[in-house]
């Protein structure tokens, strides 16, 4: 009796498991089929356009990469700085045990909320308007839990012994955690970064609502330019403050289109935005495996 | 991890110090005049130490002396409280929480629990060796230039000249010296372990602790080990923790007996090994328990 029970839930098991393998297929391969022959050079280099044949991505790729790099670049020492003190500095009492009970409650609170914090803080009080620089906020405030919990992880694998060793040579506390624990934990810390991007990369919702634009006809300002006459390079940070559509706003936009002509459009684009978390998440998966060490 | 030292503690070791006359605690207690220290000269000197892990106390009043240039090893039936007593020599317990020291351990007549000593000076000086080797993840090279980067030596060909020394020091050079960018990681136990001795030579400690280094290792790797450690002794003062009897008789010059964190016997290995004065010693020695 007890072995058909087995049996049936096995069977029930392996059913749940095709089903959503075979909904996933069914969709991507649709998406495939609509959206492939559209992925030309030319979808790439061009703006978005109300003539579906002539739409592209140009800004929606070049916003999502400068949102991405800002976000990083925000979350990266933030995340870890506040992973380090909270891992190896901070007391353990009732006000950290506090701390870190909400950090990882943030880290379940829907994306929505923090698009509407994102509006409230950022574009209306410190006046940055819908700008690259606030959507990033937004995004790093949302991936920070994230990798603060994924830091700490990987802090807390490095075994002991390692620390030790450090203070056994006369380390001070930085010296072995700079010297040895953070490069011990390198791969795992730079995994959770990544699967924390790749969550990043596809937040339509809080961008949204901050009211970032659907249609924008031109790129924020290039980091590097190229001039003429003296300094010949020239650098700026100024496309910060300019208005940006990503690569989920600008499928959702579509989407939302009746015309045939941009279903086309969203699928060639949600291809595009596939295969970026799918190299996202095989980078995490590789490193992972690369630095997964026998101690 | 705790601060070095619980609030409280701290409040009355200064308390308990600034009634005594104050000591004048001068660099030349650490740079080491121990150049002169004669062979036999007191080098640790513990009295009345207690230690305990919370309300656990594992260290009852234990007294001993090393000296100068000696092996002098710690046996005793497993959880007797010998790797406690080891790495209160160089503070190690102090990354753990809420344990407490009281009494005296003196090195070269300084007191290191006086809450005025640099914990990372003291550990430059008693080095350590654990009981699982315990390399760092990083090349051969790197594994011992760490310790000397950290003390401040940034001259490459420095370097380089005294990790060769130290690896020949500890007898591993020349299996290594053909692979120095490769992992710490990727020697045998033994090597690893001769690795973690050359690490910990390479600062130039005056002490060396060992905690069962060859409790790990096969016979060929523990009888590389243990000539090591006698031919260490020409430079260091070295204390090893050991449970193999015959390993502590072989290498050691004094041999400490602890029971329930109780200096049972402490004496010339030999007088241990042959006339012991307590019963519970000879018992021990024989193999009738542990
Ligand atoms: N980190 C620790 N925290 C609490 N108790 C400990 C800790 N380390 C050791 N002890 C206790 O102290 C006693 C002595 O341990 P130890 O010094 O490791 O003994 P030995 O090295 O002689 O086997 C044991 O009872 C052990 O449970
Ligand atoms: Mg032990």
């Amino acid at each position: 009796m007890i072995k058909i029970l087995d049996r049936i839930f096995k069977y029930i098991g392996i059913g749940a498991v095709l089903l959503g393998l075979i909904v996933l297929a069914v969709l991507v391969l649709d998406v495939v089929r609509d959206g492939f022959p559209r992925l030309t050079w030319d979808f790439f280099t061009s703006y978005p356009s109300s003539k579906p044949e002539q739409a592209g991505i140009l800004s929606a790729w070049v916003g999502t990469l400068w949102i991405m790099l800002t976000t990083a670049a925000l979350t990266i020492p933030l995340g870890i700085g506040a992973a380090i003190y909270l891992e190896e500095y901070a007391p353990k009492n009732r006000w950290t045990d506090f701390i870190e009970i909400n950090i990882a409650n943030l880290a379940g609170v829907p994306s929505v909320v923090y698009g509407i914090l994102g509006l409230g803080l950022f574009v209306r009080a410190l006046h940055m308007d819908r700008s690259v620089l606030a959507g990033s906020c937004t995004l790093a405030l949302l991936v920070l839990p994230i990798v603060i919990l994924s830091t700490r992880e990987a802090l807390r694998a490095v075994p002991s012994s390692i620390r030790e060793a450090a203070y056994a040579v006369g380390a001070t506390r930085w010296q072995a955690i700079s010297g040895q624990v953070l490069p011990a934990a390198f791969g795992n810390i730079l995994t959770g970064i990544i699967l924390a991007m790749s969550r990043a990369i596809g937040e339509t919702a809080p961008l949204v609502t901050l009211g970032a634009l659907t249609y924008i006809p031109f790129l924020p300002t290039p980091p590097v330019s190229v001039s003429p006459s003296f300094p010949y390079v020239n650098f700026s940070l100024k496309g910060l403050l300019d208005p940006f559509t990503v690569l989920p706003i600008q499928i959702f936009n579509w989407v939302s289109r009746p015309q045939k002509g941009f279903l086309i459009c969203a699928a060639a684009g949600i291809i595009v935005l596939l295969i970026i978390t799918l190299c996202l998440n095989g980078a995490a998966i590789y490193l992972r495996h690369k630095h997964q060490k026998n101690w | 991890m705790k601060p070095y030292f619980q609030e409280r503690e701290k409040k009355m070791l200064v308390a308990a110090e600034q009634s005594k006359p104050s000591i004048k605690i001068t660099d030349h207690i650490y740079a080491g005049n121990s150049a002169n220290m004669r062979n036999g000269d007191t080098k640790i000197q513990v009295e009345r130490f207690s230690f305990r892990y919370g309300a656990n106390k594992v260290l009852k009043d234990v007294s001993l002396n090393v000296r100068a240039r000696e092996v002098t090893s710690i046996i005793g039936p497993s959880g007797c409280g010998k790797s406690t007593l080891l790495r209160c020599f160089n503070r190690m317990n102090d990354l753990i929480a809420g344990t407490r020291a009281d009494g005296n351990i003196l090195i070269e007549g300084q007191d290191i629990y006086d809450p005025r000593v640099d914990v990372v000076e003291l550990r430059k000086k008693v080095g350590m060796v654990f009981q699982k080797p315990n390399p760092f993840p990083k090349t051969i090279f790197d594994n011992i230039a760490y310790g000397l980067r950290i003390n401040g030596i940034r001259q490459k060909s420095e370097i380089i000249q005294r990790v060769e020394q130290s690896l020949r020091d500890s007898a591993l050079w020349e299996e290594v010296k053909d692979r120095l960018t490769d992992s710490g990681l990727s020697l045998s136990g033994g090597q690893q372990q001769r690795l973690c001795v050359a690490r910990a030579l390479a600062i130039q400690p005056e002490i060396v602790l060992m905690d069962e280094p060859a409790s790990a290792l096969d016979p060929i790797a523990t009888a590389k080990l243990e000539e090591l450690i006698v031919r260490l002794k020409e430079k260091y003062t070295i204390v090893i923790v050991t449970h193999n009897m015959q390993q502590a008789a072989r290498i050691s010059d004094k041999t400490a007996f602890l029971m329930q964190g109780e200096m049972v016997e402490f004496g010339v290995t030999k007088d241990i090994f042959t006339k012991p004065t307590k019963k519970i010693t000879e018992e021990y020695i024989t193999g009738r328990f542990g």
